[in-house]
């Protein structure tokens, strides 16, 4: 790791501020995917902007037709909240599944948003839902938010506060973990709402992308049975020691089933 | 006043009180006044020649202290980094032994060769300064795979290794073979790759090396399996320098698994450079370095057939195996793919006639050598793979197969045809073991079920047997071993009875400090808690060739009991002198020792008392003191061997197999701590189910690249990914070693790969699968069930 400064504003306004005004410095929230590419000496800000003193930006609240989680709330804490496991039990599977203990009691939404990992699980959740981020200067619908690999519509000096979720009829996430990252190999995403149903798949290609095919057919009839024989096309998707392109197409289907499965108990 | 705890017993180990209180001692604790860091600039590139290194940005960087290379070594006229054993090819050419360099010189031969050595104040400006090194290289196209590797036109690694090719090695009666070859009624085929693995102990490699120039002497800490090797072939062979001069430490070790057993270039370059710069120097490796630095194990290609007859009677077997050796030889690894494979193709089968070739070659990857079990897995894999290829195909049942070929309990001592005699087995009493403890007639039941869910269930077994407690050094030496194996121990009896062990094999997790206290308290009636061991540490332990091949009980066990019968045995001349008897009359039993047919005793405590305060005692004929050493060379290595049987069930929509029941029965002698024994199997088949489904160092063909290069890519077992297991021991006792004791660091390691992928193919035999390569990964299941265009069910 090479030295840095390190500063810990207590308010939003301020730590906009020391990013903007410092070149090369780095917001850190949870800092799961930041600190090892430090300590690899892959990076090398001149300063970090530490979000945990922000206070506003932690917990959950009810909304009525949506939950907004704050973007310094830890995996663990959306995982064990009995407002999502009630409203959208999807969302609390899906952040159960990330990483390992030490990884959901760190790791935060808006640090795992803003990252964009193309493996990453809540980019799934962040989309299938249509949710909306909002940032220390704007709210960004979900679907113009994740731009590819590690991109995202953030600008220069903008903070995610929280991520408002609305509540779907049904939803339900399921997860092909790679063996040894435990990353999403392919996560499917699927949320009903009264008009329509959303799907969204992780860990496939080099972003979270919706498959409209599908969509199309589980807004007429919410049933694995139904997608069964859609396959997404190898096209962009990724390749690598794991999985090839094909295989990955192929679990899509295989995910999202099961994630409608899951909807549906 | 403590208790006796004897052999059989199952005592908590007493290390773990320090280890699980966070008091462990290992070597990136410890600290030296004035110490320096160090970091080794590793070769980005697979192959290349090395044009210039320009140190002078480096130098200039903030508090770096001194830079090493390849120039400064050959200046001060060190030598290379030694291999531990010659072997020859069938006309008795030695191998070709290419110098390895402790930093690279004129070439780099694979992504983590050492380039340089950076010495700086802390750890980060020696960081600083690395990255500030300027090498010039000539980037050369890299060769990592053996069949690449031996073509005519692939790149060369060494000038004059033509081909790549190390040694061409054989064993066994080619012309006996090809004959039963031709009479035979079948003949399986199997091609198969042993998937190259990277060992990853729970600690990284790290060293501390200090001069002291009052004395002349350096000491070396660094986490090793076997300190007295390390001073020896580093003093001796690499930096000259005199062995009373140099002391090695290796404290506790966090895990070895064949890893820490090698002379490192690390080590050496860490020695010279205290010297040089005055100051200790410390070295720790990052995880990510231990990928492309740490020796890895396995990656064979191999061609096997077995002859049978129309009985299903085996009748030869013939192994064609292409071994890589990575960029250079390690200090073990040209014996591994051949004396610790071949003599073990027998496996618990009476086949006469076997023939294997084993083709050594080099390839632009880290150095192999070897890893818990070494050779032997290979080995078993092979032959436990083909054994149900031979059976399905001529319709016999898997197990009958087996039983048709086993060594009868009766048969022992068996002469295989490939050098080894085994002295005692019941390989058919562990297989029937097993069928039970894994309730192999309700399979089906269990079949029917999965099917009823989707999914395929397989069954696996794996009736095997391993060569350890390495090794008889006569015929070690016969097969190209440069050293003894042998193991030594001193037993140090304390004026007030309490005994201290020094011992020259290594303790690095296998929980020899209760093992062996539990020998001298069974032995000597002496209290378990007053019982230490000591080890790792040159000074302090006489001489030793430390512990891998599941040699510390069998040879350092052995070495041990013979100290204690010696202390026993001085104990009675004393006890005669002191009780008024004559020496043939005294018995020593649960610590006392007495007047045959009497009820005159003394303890082991006064007659402790008695060697040290020699008052009253036979000064003339016998010297003070309770204190006796032996040393053991074995006769024969021991043979443990047992059934291991495998149950997977298969998804065939994702490919992903899951392991839901395992049962091993083994058959590793007598028992001294059935606790330990159960956590070294355990251990073991987790490891052998780790490449069975889950490790394998995948390079990128061209580049040299390790693609496979951290815990992100490279998949290690995990609990979730395992049953509970069954594990039972059903025993035969070694006729040679003191107490009949085999050995069981490896078994595990050994029997498992074959059991699991067994069970893979028998899950998808229906589908006309007949072989799976390691790791059986989701992805590569998945290929194998669309390639064969199979109906596989969509809903």
């Amino acid at each position: 790791m090479k030295p840095f400064a390190y500063h810990q504003p207590e308010q939003i306004p301020d730590a906009a501020k020391l990013l903007t005004s410092i070149e090369d410095s780095k917001l850190v929230a949870g800092g799961m995917t930041l600190i090892p590419t430090l300590k690899q000496r892959l990076a090398s800000p001149v300063a970090l902007v530490d979000l945990s003193k922000l206070g506003s930006l932690k917990g959950i609240t009810d909304d009525g037709p949506s939950i907004t989680v704050g973007a310094m709330t830890q995996h663990a804490v959306v995982a064990a909240s009995k407002l999502v496991q009630t409203k959208i039990p999807a969302l609390a599977a899906l952040a159960s599944m990330i990483g390992d203990p030490a990884v959901r009691s760190r790791g935060t939404i808006g640090g795992s948003v803003a990252n964009n990992d193309p493996a990453a699980d809540y980019p799934a959740g962040v989309l299938g839902l249509g949710a909306t981020i909002v940032t220390s200067t704007r709210e960004i619908a979900a679907d113009k938010f994740f731009l590819g690999l590690f991109e995202t519509a953030l600008e220069a000096g903008e903070i995610i506060t929280a991520i408002r979720f609305p509540v779907p009829l049904k939803a339900g996430y399921a997860k092909f973990k790679a063996p040894a990252s435990r990353y999403a190999l392919v996560g499917v995403f699927v949320a009903k709402f009264a008009d329509g149903v959303r799907v969204a798949v992780t860990g496939a290609g080099p972003g979270v992308f919706r498959v409209p095919p599908m969509e199309a057919v589980l807004s007429e009839n919410f049933d694995p049975s139904a997608i069964a024989a859609i396959r997404i096309d190898t096209d962009g998707l990724t390749s690598d020691i794991h999985a090839e392109a094909d295989y990955r197409a192929h679990l899509v289907t295989v995910m999202a089933k099961r994630a409608v499965d899951a909807a549906l108990s | 006043m403590g208790n006796v705890i004897g052999i059989g017993a199952a005592p908590k180990r007493k290390e773990d009180q320090r280890f699980l209180t966070g008091r462990g001692n290992y070597v990136s604790d410890i600290k030296r006044p004035g110490m320096t860091a160090g970091v080794f600039v590793r070769s980005p590139h697979g192959h290349a020649v090395l044009r210039g290194i320009d140190k002078s940005a480096a130098l200039a960087s903030p508090g770096v202290i001194a830079v090493l290379t390849g120039d400064d070594v050959k200046a001060d006229g060190l030598g290379s980094l030694p291999c531990g054993w010659g072997i020859s090819d069938a006309k008795g050419v030695p191998m070709k032994e290419p110098p390895f360099p402790m930093l690279a010189q004129g070439k780099v031969r694979f992504v983590g060769d050492m380039v340089a050595f950076v010495i700086a104040e802390t750890p980060e400006q020696a960081n600083a300064g690395a990255e500030l090194l300027k090498v010039d290289y000539e980037v050369l196209p890299s060769v990592v795979g053996v069949l690449e590797a031996v073509r005519p036109d692939a790149p060369q690694l060494f000038d004059d290794v033509p081909n790549n090719i190390c040694c061409d090695w054989e064993l066994g009666d080619k012309a006996a073979v090809e004959t039963a070859f031709r009479k035979a009624a079948h003949v399986a085929k199997l091609s198969l790759v042993n998937n190259r693995l990277i060992g990853n102990p729970m600690e990284p490699r790290a060293a501390i090396a200090e001069y002291e120039p009052g004395t002349d002497r350096f000491t070396l800490w660094t986490t090793s399996q076997f300190p007295h090797v390390v001073r020896f072939l580093m003093g001796a062979l690499v930096l000259n320098i005199p062995q009373h001069k140099l002391r090695v430490v290796a404290p506790d070790v966090g895990g070895g698994f064949g890893v820490k057993q090698f002379h490192y270039g690390e080590e050496a370059v860490i020695t010279w450079a205290a010297k040089r710069v005055k100051r200790p120097v410390k070295w720790v490796a990052s995880r990510s370095e231990g990928y492309v630095s740490d020796r890895h194990g396995r990656d064979h290609v191999t061609e096997a057939e077995l002859a049978l007859d129309e009985n299903g009677k085996f009748l030869a077997f013939r192994v064609n195996t292409l071994a890589n050796m990575g960029g250079y030889l390690s200090t073990f690894g040209p014996n591994i793919p051949t004396n610790l494979y071949g003599p073990l193709l027998g496996g618990v089968y009476t086949t006469p006639a076997i023939y294997c070739n084993v083709k050594v070659v080099f390839t632009n990857t880290v150095p192999v050598d070897a890893y818990r079990g070494a050779g032997r897995p290979e080995a078993t894999f092979v032959l436990e793979r083909i054994v149900d290829v031979a059976a399905s195909e001529m319709g016999i049942d898997r197990v009958e197969i087996r039983r048709r070929n086993m060594i009868p309990k009766e048969a022992y001592p068996y002469q295989t045809p490939v050098l080894v005699q085994y002295d005692s087995g019941d390989p058919m009493g562990c297989l029937d073991g097993a069928l039970v403890a894994a309730d192999v007639k309700n399979f089906g039941v269990r079949k029917a079920a999965s099917a009823s869910k989707g999914k395929f269930r397989g069954l696996g077994y794996s009736t095997y047997v391993e060569a350890c407690g390495l090794a008889p050094s006569r015929f070690a030496g016969r097969l190209g071993a440069r050293g003894g194996l042998y193991e030594s121990a001193t037993v140090r009896v304390h004026p007030t009875g309490q005994v201290t062990v020094m011992i020259g094999t290594h303790n690095h997790g296998q929980g020899h400090e209760t093992t062996f206290a539990q020998i001298v308290s069974d032995k000597l009636g002496v209290a378990f808690e007053n019982v230490d061991i000591v080890f790792g540490d040159t000074d302090r332990v006489q001489f030793g060739m430390g512990t891998y091949g599941s040699r510390s009980l069998v040879v350092g066990g052995a070495a041990l009991s013979k100290a204690t019968d010696k202390v026993i045995a001085k104990g009675k001349k004393i006890a005669s002198h002191l009780l008024e008897a004559a020496e043939v009359d005294i018995q020593f039993e649960s610590g006392k020792f007495s007047v045959a047919g009497t009820d005159r005793m003394k303890t082991f405590e006064e007659i402790a008392g008695a060697a040290y305060v020699p008052h009253n005692y036979p000064l003339e004929v016998l010297e003070p003191g309770l204190e006796e050493q032996a040393y053991y060379d074995p006769v024969n290595f021991t043979y443990p061997g047992g059934c291991h049987i495998a149950e997977v069930e298969v998804d065939p929509e994702t490919g992903t197999v899951t392991l839901v029941n395992y049962t091993a029965v083994d058959d590793v002698g007598t028992v001294i701590n059935p606790m330990i024994v159960e956590g070294q199997l355990h251990g073991g088949i987790v490891q052998g189910v780790g490449q069975a489904l889950f490790e394998n160092a995948v390079y990128d063909e061209g580049s040299g690249q390790l693609l496979s290069g951290s815990l992100m890519d490279y998949c290690m077992p995990r609990a979730d990914h395992l049953p509970m297991m069954k594990v039972a021991t059903h025993s035969t006792l070694c006729t040679h070693t003191p107490m009949g004791v085999k050995g069981c660091g490896e078994v595990g390691t050994i029997g498992s790969p074959a059991a699991v992928i067994n069970a893979v193919v028998d899950a998808l035999s229906h589908l006309g699968v007949t072989h799976v390569d390691m790791p059986a990964t989701p992805n590569r299941i998945w290929r194998l069930l669309q390639n064969a265009s199979l109906p596989v069910a969509a809903e």
